[in-house]
């Protein structure tokens, strides 16, 4: 019997970010989940509020007014749960949080082209920030390298190197350097260290670190052999004290803790846990990709053939950190992106100026323009980033562009703020520059790391929900990778709606077309390319595939990948605006 | 919706704890009064250590080597001064190669800590000691204006202020500095060169709090040995109006500049406190309240960054702003008269 018809129980799932938070309740309608509504309110991380509760609250009891059913007491303003009779209360919580200061992160491995990529690519799956490396190949005495490690002040070390009963003696000296430079740390300020080696050492680990560290977590070998890299296991255990750390960090989570019975994870954590879940059930043949654009990062999870690839990038966050975009890129690769004329200048300080000002959002028709533009560039930077650590079988059919994929999943604020479905449409296809033929889906609500979080208590609630149309479907996109100018033309499409009538376009190349299609309703899209163009079927190949509606139809975007933009400004911008104005404006 | 407030007061009661950042000796007691400058707390803390791997150089079992060390925790070693010496036909010895304390000495293995750097916590305001913090520090209650800003480059002084602004968009220039502002406070402009800092620094003043700097000025006013605090932000911006009456009106006073980075968790942030004599404790500000019609606020964000207003009406529900969002918002009169709908997010309480 399904797990839904036994437990059917309401669950309210909460999500902190960085500027927001969330409150969202999913409950079960004629037999099923379903998103039923969600409110929102500031988030109360930072000063001068310094406790979550407050936001929590703030957005439960907006979530309250719009469903009209009581979540918090009136006495003591305390959760109700289980649901009464009177039909007040939630049976369920879990949540999800993205706010705090980004993990200062040491990693140490032993060799830097091994242990220690896999230990930074578990680093990177969460809001991290690695601070120091420290690998066989690092000729610093153990007491330099000591004092590198308290210098840096790190939240966390993680500890990776030798295969399961391999090398052992390498790793006890990094060990040592480790648990000296915790023991140096104040007692409040010392970091957290997860184990991820060899796995004979476990018991030393204990014995050197497990009195100095903030925590110590010992898990599965991140490496058991040189071929083999399983991040799964300690990449949980990294979300676990991820979340210790930050409870060490903000007030407020404690409460958070007991109203879920414990299922406070990570935000990026649980969305990665959704892609991975749904790049098996749907058995994916290509790869699924989620992104989000948000405060506290720009995350990027992929799943192929069930296997999960998450890259969390606070320095791509447009919150706090949006100043310190410019260490990874130039103003100028920005300002491509921008219709408007301003200088590279002003664009700087905007960028300064607004890091000051995480939570607020863009007032004028121009700041917004500006904040879309750096939220493409910082998309675009995170998924180059993160491909780079996709699995071998997910490979381009050209160096420079996104292997195939089988759907994108887009949110975040920057993402699902535009003012329209089209823009939000536009940045993430400037952002990815995806390949081949796929839908696109708008997560407007941030419900993928909700749905993640959830699925710990009902594994039926994801799925039922994903299906009752909770995402946005933006539509169905073709890319068209062509050798052309600009002009020529190199598709001819052809729509066949169920009730036989047609609409046709000839697709010129630095182009976006759109055929209708609405949402729900399904057609068959004939393409011809020319001058050996790949509309998705391979290079030069004609082909009909069926494909789905969205709120866009099917976009052709014959822009060329990668994506060619004119070097002159002027005729750049024109584009650009003639673009947004193809989408919708 | 709660509502963050900045504080820009002609007198308030503020209580400011002073810190630290490793373990050490608090020089001050409760309700003893102190002076900016006094050291309230010292602290020595070494920059780097050294581990002498004695069972290793000996080539020993640990505790073997254990038996050989001849310095114990705590232990303040002079350079070349013995710490574990290998008797029998040949001798062999361990010296401290830098004078420094051993941390720990045990398991075949001496740390030693060197480099000792003495930190002296000076009480960078006047007021009075209401809490000793067990080796960290204290907590100073004093009265006064108190004007935040929104960033500052680490440092901390006190000294004369003297204006030299005459509007809010003021530049401050090189040519504007001359030698009888040494060792003052100046209350400046906008600052878009590094000439400005540097002749500043030449003098040298004891404090430049300014209007706004230009984001690429940020490196060099790190490099400043005096505290530099911007009030609005990056960019030519003009000050704020609430902060540019209470702080001209405040020439020639007494003030303490604390351009502490801004943290977003702790609340510490940069900001100038000028101490007022009271005869009634004045109460301490509040951190935050909800958005209420009447209020004086200060627009965070374009078009009207940095000007000061007050709400007239706070919309329920949400509104649709020119960008195209829809957000909660206030309608507010700015000081020119004009009325303007603003989110609720880009707003802060001025009090």
């Amino acid at each position: 019997m399904p797990a839904s018809l036994v437990q059917n129980e309401s669950i309210l799932a909460i999500d902190i970010g960085a500027t927001v938070t969330r409150a969202v309740m999913f409950d079960v309608v004629e037999g099923q989940y379903r998103f039923i509504a969600s409110g929102q309110a500031p988030s109360t991380a930072e000063a001068p509020f310094r406790d979550i509760g407050i936001g929590v609250r703030e957005a439960i009891l907006n979530l309250q007014n719009i469903i009209g059913t009581t979540l918090l007491g009136s006495q003591d303003n305390n959760l109700i749960a289980p649901s009464q009779p009177d039909g007040s209360g939630v049976d369920a919580v879990v949540a999800t949080l993205s706010a705090g200061p980004t993990v200062k992160t040491v990693v140490v491995g032993l060799l830097s082209d091994v242990s220690v990529q896999s230990a930074r690519r578990l680093a990177e799956s969460t809001y991290s920030r690695v601070v120091e490396t420290l690998d066989l190949s690092d000729h610093r005495r153990p007491d330099q390298q000591m004092d590198s490690i308290v210098r840096s002040r790190p939240d966390l070390v993680v500890l990776a190197g030798g295969t399961d009963g391999g090398a052992s003696r390498s790793i006890q000296r990094m060990l040592e350097a480790v648990g000296l430079a915790c023991y140096l740390m104040p007692l409040e300020k010392r970091p957290m260290v997860l184990y991820a080696g060899n796995q004979k050492l476990a018991n030393d680990v204990q014995e050197m670190l497990g009195g100095h560290a903030g925590k110590l977590q010992i898990s599965y070998n991140i490496r058991p052999s040189l071929e083999v890299e399983d991040l799964a296991p300690a990449s949980h255990e990294l979300a676990s004290l991820v979340m210790k750390l930050r409870q060490r960090q903000i007030k407020g989570i404690d409460e958070l803790t007991l109203w879920s019975a414990g299922i406070v994870l990570p935000t990026a954590y649980a969305r990665g846990r959704m892609i991975r879940f749904l790049s098996k059930l749907y058995e994916s043949t290509r790869g699924l990709l989620s992104v989000n654009v948000g405060a506290s990062a720009t995350s990027v999870a992929a799943g192929f053939a069930g296997e999960l690839t998450l890259g969390v990038y606070p320095q791509f966050g447009l919150g706090e950190n949006l100043a310190g975009i410019l260490q990874y890129t130039e103003v100028e690769d920005i300002m491509r992106w921008l219709q408007l004329d301003i200088s590279p200048n002003t664009l700087r300080e905007y960028l300064f100026q607004k890091s000051l000002y995480p939570s607020a959002i863009p007032a004028t028709l121009d700041e917004q323009a500006i904040t879309q533009a750096i939220a493409r560039q910082a998309l675009y930077l995170s998924v180059r980033t993160a491909q780079k650590d996709f699995p071998a079988n997910a490979h381009a059919t050209r160096t420079g562009l996104m292997p195939p994929l089988d759907l994108i999943i887009g949110g975040g604020g920057a993402v699902s703020d535009g003012t329209s479905l089209g823009q939000s449409l536009l940045l993430l296809l400037d952002g990815i520059q995806p390949v081949g033929i796929l839908p696109v889906l708008l997560d407007q609500n941030n419900l993928l790391p909700l749905l993640g979080a959830a699925s710990s208590r009902n594994h039926y609630l994801p799925i039922q929900v994903i299906e009752s149309g909770a995402f946005i479907g933006l539509g169905t996109v073709v890319s068209v990778i062509a050798s052309a100018n600009y002009g020529d033309q190199v598709l001819r499409a052809r729509l066949t709606y169920a009730d036989g009538t047609e609409a046709r376009a000839e697709v010129k190349f630095g182009g976006l077309e759109i055929l209708p299609l609405p949402t729900g309703e399904s057609a068959r899209l004939s393409l011809q390319p020319l001058r050996r163009a790949d509309a998705g079927l391979g290079p030069g190949k004609n082909g009909s595939v069926t494909v789905t509606g969205g709120a866009l139809g099917v976009v052709i975007d014959a822009r060329g990948r990668p994506l060619q933009l004119p070097s002159d400004p002027v005729r750049r911008r024109e584009l650009i605006k003639k673009w947004h104005y193809t989408v919708g404006g | 919706m709660l509502a963050p407030i900045l504080h820009v007061l002609p007198l308030t009661t503020i209580v400011r704890e002073r810190l630290l950042p490793v373990l050490g000796k608090v020089n001050a007691r409760v309700n003893q009064r102190v002076n900016p400058t006094d050291i309230v707390a010292e602290a020595n803390f070494a920059r780097e250590h050294v581990l002498l791997d004695v069972a290793r150089t000996f080539g020993v079992s640990a505790i073997t080597a254990d038996k050989m060390i001849r310095v114990k925790e705590g232990d303040r070693l002079t350079e070349g001064a013995l710490v574990a010496e290998k008797s029998g036909l040949f001798r062999r010895s361990i010296k401290a190669p830098r004078a420094g304390r051993v941390m720990v000495a045990g398991s075949g293995q001496v740390l030693m800590e060197v480099g000792d750097t003495r930190v002296e916590l000076r009480a960078g305001l006047p007021g009075m000691v209401t809490q000793v913090i067990a080796e960290r520090g204290v907590v100073i209650r004093t009265s006064g204006a108190l004007v935040q800003g929104v960033w500052g480059n680490g440092r901390i002084d006190n000294g004369l202020m003297v204006s030299l602004l005459e509007k809010p968009d003021d530049v401050l220039t090189a040519d504007r500095l001359d030698v009888s502002l040494r060792g003052s406070v100046i209350l400046g402009g906008h600052v878009r060169d590094a000439e400005t800092l540097r002749v500043a620094a030449e003098l040298p003043i004891r404090g430049l709090v300014i209007s706004s700097l230009l984001s690429a000025l940020i490196i060099p006013a790190y490099q400043m040995r005096y505290p530099i605090l911007v009030l609005d932000g990056f960019g030519a911006l003009p000050m704020n109006s609430a902060a540019f009456k209470l702080l001209t009106t405040s020439n020639k006073r007494e003030a303490t500049v604390n351009a502490e980075h801004f943290d977003r968790y702790s609340g510490n942030r940069p900001e100038v406190i000028i101490p007022l004599p009271v005869s009634t404790e004045p109460e301490e500000p509040n951190g935050y309240e909800a958005f209420a019609v009447g209020q004086t606020v200060r627009m965070r964000r374009p078009p009207n960054a940095g000007m000061i207003g007050s709400i007239s009406n706070v919309h329920t529900g949400l509104s649709s702003l020119p960008s195209g969002l829809r957000a909660r918002a206030a309608d507010v009169r700015l000081e020119n008269g004009e009325n303007v709908l603003v989110p609720l997010v880009n707003l802060e309480v001025v009090g």
